[in-house]
């Protein structure tokens, strides 16, 4: 597919997303509005699923900055999307801890329920599966991030779970899944038991 | 003032350098490839890393200050050895290709690599490869060569003001682009192939032609715009191959435009290599001697009035002495070195040189620009006023074709009212020159070509004196002039003399018959039509709209094959150097002038251009301080008069296309169809 294939030839945020971007814009001291280009790419993101020239285009005028400058930015961040994705994004993380923790069996499990490889989409355009690079989540490794949520402590039979409660058009219980309260130990608290107790007192 | 101590040189900086510049200063040499001292700092290639007594890593001598007692160390095992692995990082995604690699030889990387380069390589891995980017025609890219200096960057973003070259992605994937695929539309964008340290960005036009070391390196004056641009003509035989800037930071700092850098292969195309005679209303090739007869028996008995000499924008001052001298020995005072019909009045000199100078204008605090568009008529100045809106936020204000200038600017709209009310004092612009220490005023020559031209340049004369910007101590009154032989003919004094005609008026006396010879030196850029059956003269170095007309073609030099003196907008008197001999029979300008002289029995009193320039100092005492600027006094100038409404228009439409040598250059054709007929849209037969 080229590039003039998808690439839209406008772009324009809605009404809603117009007040958004001014609130966004309207953070930043006078006469350094280019500061929102992030939450102004963002948002575009969001309207469209992802970042197209004309939408970058956009945000360079609204914020009076060359347009070099908001490609910069958005090729910079993995997580600015500059071709269109499916419905669901699944951004497998396969560094380091991840991949010490079983990243290869998530991302397996991924290509097998979804049918699709690394950067391809589901033919009904439902699914994209991506590789990224770390995610901040170590501490729950290995771990997924769907859309806007984390799925955490993953393994392939919680992977192919979530995937088809999405694919039923449920939304998956975000988080580690496994029997753990966010990042905290496996089977509860290990220490500070004692100012706990104290605190009974 | 800081102390440190540089590899046991003690030594006193400025607070605020870094450790490079303090190294620099007592000629340690620390290698770099991202920091260029007129770029700001990016601190990223990492080659500069010196050793710092207290610190416990190396440090980036680039971007690192100097700080009281500082002890320096820039020779030491440990900064080899971290130099040694920055170089071994670089070259892992470096391809060898040094043999076919236009770069080498004068190639940052593989200077360095010599010092600092494994004699083979640890690393076994794939190498990247980056697709090569389309930056028009002036710019080969070979994109993976680059190492992520950014130094193209940042000149293009901080020096051209064309923010359009940037970094994209990241780590292994970033990539020099413009992200859309279109070429660089900057007059200066040829800078950044010098600016590359590596391969990535070279000269196309000059690619695979020759190798720095079979050039022969004369230094000279540009004259395709009348900055009068230091530089560098390399040569290889009797061919220019390229153009190259030399640092002179009075004119150009290290800069140079794309005209005067790529249109030398307009110096192969089109030349007049032998004389030629006009014989049943064909040119035909002939001798010195014939054509020197034909003159001579047309000359026969006509009075000084049947007879005229216009100069054109590239006539150097040498030949423009001698055809003045043999016009005053044959009578005639119809001579104008104003092709353009531009009403300068050359009573006074400051009322026509560019008095804040260039430097100058990074101390101005207020700019106003008439009727010009210096962005296409002198894009070095244009770059420096640039430089003084980023460094000291120069309020610059515009009456003029172009208000795109590369910087911010007021545009007050293109209408000689607007100069009229701010001359009175009346416009609020008025006040911001009124209330600057060091006011400018420029005027182009797009105000002066207009029938009221002398009156507008009067009303500026009125305005520059009624706000002060013509003071004791500052003169910023400045006429920007875009034709390189321009201000040397007004020093000469190459104008109309006492009853004589200026380039309007021979056109019209050469149509009614009244004069029947005209003498074109250099004269292109002319209706060639409005000479009726005047027998027409040309001399100069290319068959361009003066030659078609011709009855006489004599073959001239071209600025690469004379020593000549140019005088650039400022007044700065300087010399261009012979660096490849003129083609064919063509001879030098003066020399034909001045033996011609000699067949019409008016022999001129000069052998030798010792004796041609002793003359010139005897017309005008500023040929004798070349490379110098010294102040004019100022004066009355211009006629006033009434000044009609409407606007200016830059006498420069195509920035790429403006002398003979431009016209005949393929590259500049190229350039002419990217960038200027790319923007008036392209037609159907444009893939």
């Amino acid at each position: 597919m080229s590039e003039q294939d998808f690439q839209p030839a406008t772009f324009a945020f809605t009404e809603a997303n117009k007040a958004l971007a001014q609130a966004a814009i309207a953070k930043y001291p006078q006469g350094r509005q280019r500061s929102a280009v992030m939450p102004l790419l963002d948002l575009a993101q969001r309207q469209e699923g992802w970042v197209s020239k004309a939408a970058m285009d956009h945000v360079a005028t609204m914020l009076s900055m060359p347009p070099i400058r908001v490609y910069e930015v958005a090729t910079f961040y993995s997580m600015f999307q500059l071709k269109p994705v499916g419905e669901h994004h699944v951004q497998v993380c396969t560094n380091l801890p991840c991949w010490l923790r079983g990243s290869d069996e998530v991302a397996h499990a991924c290509k097998k329920t979804l049918g699709v490889d690394f950067g391809e989409t589901t033919a009904d355009g439902r699914f994209t599966l991506s590789e990224v690079e770390c995610l901040g989540a170590c501490v729950n490794a290995p771990m997924m991030q769907i859309g806007d949520d984390y799925y955490e402590d993953l393994d392939a039979e919680s992977v192919a779970r979530i995937l088809d409660t999405i694919k039923r058009g449920e939304r998956p219980k975000p988080g580690p899944q496994i029997d753990r309260q966010f990042s905290a130990p496996v089977g509860g608290p290990t220490t500070l038991g004692d100012i706990e107790s104290k605190g009974k007192q | 003032m800081t102390k440190l101590t540089i590899d046991g040189i003690e030594t006193e900086v400025e607070a605020g350098a870094t450790i490079l510049q303090a190294a620099e200063s007592v000629g340690v040499e620390i290698p770099r490839f991202c920091y260029h001292e007129r770029l700001q700092i990016a601190g990223n290639c990492r080659m500069c890393l010196v050793e710092v007594e207290k610190s416990p890593k190396p440090v980036a001598s680039c971007a690192m200050p100097v700080a009281e007692g500082m002890v320096v160390r820039t020779t030491t095992p440990a900064v080899q050895k971290a130099r040694k692995g920055v170089m071994e990082f670089l070259l892992i995604n470096h391809p060898l290709d040094c043999p076919i690699c236009d770069q080498g030889g004068e190639c940052d990387l593989q200077d360095q690599a010599m010092a600092y380069g494994f004699d083979r390589s640890r690393y076994a891995e794939g190498k990247r490869a980056v697709k090569d980017k389309d930056f028009g025609p002036l710019i080969k890219t070979w994109m993976t060569r680059c190492i992520h200096c950014t130094r193209c960057i940042r000149f293009m973003t901080e020096v051209a003001g064309v923010p359009e070259l940037g970094a994209t992605s990241r780590g292994e994937n970033m990539e020099v682009t413009t992200y859309v695929e279109k070429a660089l539309s900057s007059e200066l964008s040829g800078n950044i192939i010098d600016l590359c340290p590596v391969g990535a960005l070279t000269s196309r036009p000059y690619a695979f032609l020759a190798r720095p070391w079979e050039l022969r390196k004369t230094d000279s004056i540009d004259v395709h715009d009348a900055v009068g641009a230091a530089i560098r003509i390399d040569a290889r035989g009797g061919a220019v191959m390229r153009v190259l800037p030399r640092t002179n930071d009075d004119v150009n700092e290290e800069w140079l435009g794309d005209k005067s850098r790529f249109a030398n292969d307009g110096l192969k195309r089109q030349r007049l290599d032998r004389p030629y005679l006009r014989e049943g209303g064909r040119l035909r090739p002939a001798g010195w001697g014939e054509v020197f007869a034909a003159i001579a028996s047309r000359l026969k008995g006509l009075p000084g009035s049947a007879i005229a000499a216009i100069a054109g924008d590239l006539a150097d001052c040498e030949s423009m002495t001698a055809l003045k001298d043999l016009m005053g020995r044959l009578g005639s005072a119809n001579l104008d070195c104003r092709q353009d019909g531009a009403k300068i009045d050359a009573a006074v000199r400051a009322g026509y040189l560019f008095n804040p100078t260039i430097a100058g204008i990074e101390q101005a605090d207020a700019l106003l620009l008439v009727g010009t568009d210096p962005r296409r008529e002198a894009p070095l100045l244009n770059a420096r006023i640039r430089k003084g809106w980023v460094r000291n936020g120069l309020p610059i204000a515009v009456i003029g074709p172009n208000a795109n200038l590369t910087y911010g600017v007021q545009d007050l709209g293109n209408d000689s009212g607007v100069l009229a009310e701010i001359a009175a004092g009346r416009h609020p612009f008025a006040a911001v020159l009124k209330n600057a220490q060091r006011p400018m005023l420029v005027i182009g020559q797009g105000a002066l070509t207009r029938p009221d031209g002398a009156a507008v340049l009067a009303m500026a004369r009125q305005a520059a004196l009624s706000l002060g910007v013509v003071k004791d101590g500052w003169n910023g009154f400045g006429m920007l002039h875009y034709a390189a032989g321009r201000v040397g003919g007004l020093d000469l004094g190459f104008l109309p003399g006492p009853g004589g005609r200026d380039v309007a008026g021979i056109q019209d006396a050469a149509r009614a018959g009244e004069i029947k010879v005209v003498w074109l030196l250099g004269a292109d850029e002319l209706d060639m039509g409005g000479f009726g059956d005047a027998f027409v003269i040309y001399q100069g170095h290319h068959g361009d709209h003066g030659a078609h007309r011709a009855d006489v073609v004599l073959p001239g030099a071209a600025y690469t094959e004379k020593n000549a003196t140019y005088v650039n907008t400022e007044g700065r008197v300087q010399r261009t150097r012979m660096a490849v001999t003129p083609p064919g029979e063509a001879r030098e300008d003066w020399k034909i002038v001045r033996a011609l002289s000699e067949t019409l029995d008016q022999a001129l009193p000069y052998d030798t251009i010792e004796q041609l320039r002793e003359r010139m100092k005897a017309v005008n005492p500023v040929f004798g301080a070349a490379d110098r600027i010294d102040p004019a006094a100022w004066g009355a100038f211009g006629a006033a008069g009434a000044v009609a409404p409407g606007g200016f228009e830059s006498p420069i439409a195509n920035y790429y296309m403006t002398d003979p040598i431009s016209r005949a250059s393929k590259t500049m054709a190229e350039c002419t169809a990217v960038f200027v007929r790319g923007q008036e849209g392209k037609t159907g037969t444009h893939g």
